[in-house]
């Protein structure tokens, strides 16, 4: 049961990562990148390291996986806002439908 | 079930060496920084893999270490190396 689940997320975290990679090639600007960046890779993140959690022989070793996670995700919430905010900073103009 | 996770390996390392396409592409430092955390991130979550297939708990740390290294250099990158327009074709 537990071999199914942890094979379902390890699919699914691989196709969260295809989905950051094809959003950092495909969006037009740096913020919108860095959606593509600091959430749906993260997610992948996750999503593997919790299948892999589901794996681990014992439960230190599956908690010390899962740690990783909220690391990667508070260090990406602050790199996502400190990128953001120096961009504006030196006036970088959002990207808009109908042209800058 | 090693097989898969080798197999999610290598399709994560093969999504990093597409991702350089858009690093070489730009325009702006900031989206080739971006790569940079990009491969922090993949780093991470192959590593984590890698240590699973191949029986190697010491690849957990390097994952952590290189999710620590991939923090602080963007950190240091927003706050101090980005100056702004030069070298840069936009």
């Amino acid at each position: 049961m537990s071999e199914w689940l942890s094979m379902v997320l390890l699919v699914a975290g691989a196709f969260f990562f295809f989905a950051g990679t094809v959003g950092l090639l495909r969006f037009p600007d740096v913020y919108s990148r860095l959606h593509a960046l600091a959430k749906v890779d993260n997610l992948g993140l996750g999503c593997v390291l919790l299948g892999l959690a589901l794996q681990a022989e014992s439960l230190a070793a599956a908690l010390k996986l899962l740690l990783i996670w909220p690391l990667v995700l508070a260090a990406s919430a602050g790199i996502g806002f400190a990128i953001a905010r120096r961009a504006d900073a030196l006036g970088i103009a959002p990207w808009r439908k109908d042209g800058p | 079930m090693t097989t898969l996770i080798l197999a999610v390996a290598l399709f994560l390392l093969a999504n990093l060496v597409v991702a350089l396409i858009a690093a070489a592409r730009g325009p702006t430092a900031a989206d080739r920084m971006l790569m940079a955390l990009l491969i922090g991130t993949t780093g991470t979550g192959i590593l984590g893999l890698l240590a699973h297939a191949m029986r190697l708990p010491a690849l957990v740390d390097v994952a952590l270490v290189l999710a620590l290294l991939a923090a602080i250099g963007g950190i240091a990158f927003a706050k101090r190396a980005w100056q702004g327009k030069e070298g840069e074709n936009e």
